[in-house]
């Protein structure tokens, strides 16, 4: 009975300290002969940990390498930053669908914004087109509207992205927690750790989340040279992105991209804890509608009825 | 069969030799994602300690938004209503037309006509569809002193202040301006925040917003390449 637990203990920390040494080491001396071109930054990248494990001094290593990295392919200086989410900040969003006049200006706003991926194209937002006698009914909504001019007579228009739910069923399903919910209630990814198994994208009932199935292309002149690490930083193909509030903006105190943009003010930001902020008297004074309330995903996107 | 079987037990035996290959075989195999799995285990006990932290700051949060939702709008509308940012709002410019302003360019040497009448040489392409069909440029124009506005008190106000002529009509619509909901907010979601006039999205004179050209539609799954 004693022997058991002195084994292990005694054991355990030297073969696990053994097995490592050896697992660096052959990797330090096989990639090369796989690869054929290897550095030390290779090998950086290839044992990065999981964002929320990266101590602080080696987070500002690995933003400095991506960054630099970024830099070179994209031919101009890019700024990768971490910004931590504030103290006392809840983010939430509304947005007024009695307004939403379905131009798109907010999807395109936000590839630009985010550096999405132009081919294959991606887009974090997408606009529903539905029939203003059947109401919210996502069966007979229509994405592909392409009329002369917005809004149709009898259509209504409902924008979808990422709810950055506080329940959020994405984060529960990801099997290597590369995906979670951060202080200030945006739900991030890890571009980096996700391995893009994609159940998440069958676990959000929003319909949120895309998939990089090819390279992401973003032309040069047009990329956003500021990015974060948790945002809109380039994605490698194979992982899972969608909206993350544009955290670049919203933690420098900036609206999302999406707000600025959208030609008839039908979209609302601010901090929940604000007793001020326009999302509070939406909240307290509107008539306040949750997508898909019954799933208790517990959005903290709001659709409202400003009118 | 049985020599097979045998095999596996007397390689356990050899734990140095088998590691080593189960080790090399890990890093050339295994993708670079799947790299961490040998990481996470031996980083579970400190991911066990910094996750209890997240814990406890996860309730935090949630009895704020609760505290919120449940006792906080009673004794925080009121106060907001009061809080009018009146004075605070920094309105973008009027949206004038070029070298239009000042009115009085124009205007000082011509005689007005207090009495309603039809365009014939300036102006024309001004069309009046708001509210009621009688309605016409001096009821907000001022005849004495075309470079102001003025209220329905006959107080004269700025074109800056425009939003205040509008409210007397549309008083719900200018309380939610105020407040933020209605009209679009530019700047900062915590700090100085850019307010645009009621003319700036809506022509006065014509004020039903107009409808826009949609930009492209999203590729089809099938046509994504």
């Amino acid at each position: 009975m004693e022997k058991k637990p002195l084994k292990q203990d005694i054991e355990e920390p030297g073969r696990r300290a053994w097995l490592k040494g050896l697992s660096l080491a052959a990797a330090g001396l096989l990639l090369p002969g796989c690869e054929g071109k290897f550095n030390e930054t290779d090998l950086q990248a290839f044992f990065q940990k999981n964002f929320r494990e990266i101590p602080k001094e080696e987070l500002r290593k690995v933003l400095e390498r991506l960054g630099e990295e970024y830099s070179a392919q994209y031919g101009q200086p890019v700024s990768v930053k971490a910004t931590p989410p504030k103290e006392g900040v809840s983010f939430a969003y509304c947005l007024d669908l009695s307004r939403c006049i379905g131009c798109r200006r907010c999807v395109y706003a936000c590839v630009k914004e985010n550096n999405q991926s132009r081919t294959p194209q991606v887009h974090w937002i997408t606009v529903l087109e539905m029939d203003k006698e059947k109401g919210v009914d996502i069966e007979e909504s229509n994405i592909y509207y392409d009329p002369e001019t917005v809004p149709r007579p009898g259509k209504f228009y409902m924008p979808v992205a990422c709810h950055h739910c506080n329940k959020a069923p994405c984060v529960k399903v990801c099997p290597v927690k590369a995906t979670w919910q951060e202080q200030d209630g945006i739900v991030v990814i890890d571009y980096d750790w996700c391995i893009g198994c994609r159940c998440c994208m069958s676990a959000c009932p929003y319909g949120a989340r895309r998939f990089n199935w090819g390279k992401p292309h973003v032309p040069a002149e047009e990329f956003n040279p500021e990015t974060d690490y948790l945002g809109n930083r380039p994605r490698p193909k194979g992982v899972v992105e969608k909206c993350c509030f544009c955290v670049q903006r919203v933690r420098q105190g900036k609206y999302p991209m999406c707000v600025e943009v959208c030609p008839v003010g039908a979209r609302k930001f601010g901090n929940l804890l604000d007793p001020k902020s326009e999302v509070r008297y939406i909240l307290e004074n509107k008539r306040v509608f949750i997508f898909k309330e019954e799933l208790k995903t517990l959005p903290r996107f709001y659709y409202y009825f400003g009118i | 069969m049985d020599k097979t079987r045998g095999k596996p037990p007397a390689f356990s035996l050899q734990p140095s030799a088998f590691s080593l290959i189960l080790c090399c075989g890990l890093v050339i195999i295994l993708a670079r994602s799947e790299e961490g799995q040998p990481q996470k285990k031996e980083s579970q006990p400190e991911k066990k300690e910094s996750q209890p932290e997240k814990k406890e700051s996860q309730p935090e949060k949630k009895e704020g938004q609760a505290g919120k939702k449940d006792g906080e709008p009673e004794a925080q509308s009121p106060a907001q209503s009061e809080a009018v940012p009146g004075d605070v709002i920094a309105v973008a410019p009027p949206p004038f037309s070029a070298g239009i302003f000042p009115c009085s360019g124009c205007h000082e040497d011509l005689e007005l006509s207090p009495i309603p009448h039809k365009m014939t040489k300036r102006h024309k392409e001004i069309v009046l569809n708001h509210g009621p069909t009688d309605r016409w440029c001096l009821d907000c124009h001022t005849l004495n002193n075309i470079d102001k506005l003025h209220l329905a008190s006959g107080k004269l106000i700025d074109f800056t202040e425009s939003y205040k002529l509008c409210g007397q009509c549309h008083g719900p619509t200018l309380r939610d301006w105020k407040a933020g909901e209605h009209g679009k907010r530019s700047g900062s979601w915590s700090g100085k925040k850019e307010y645009l006039l009621c003319a700036s999205c809506h022509n006065p004179h014509s004020p039903k917003f107009q409808p826009l050209k949609p930009l492209p539609p999203p590729v089809r799954p099938k046509d994504l390449r």
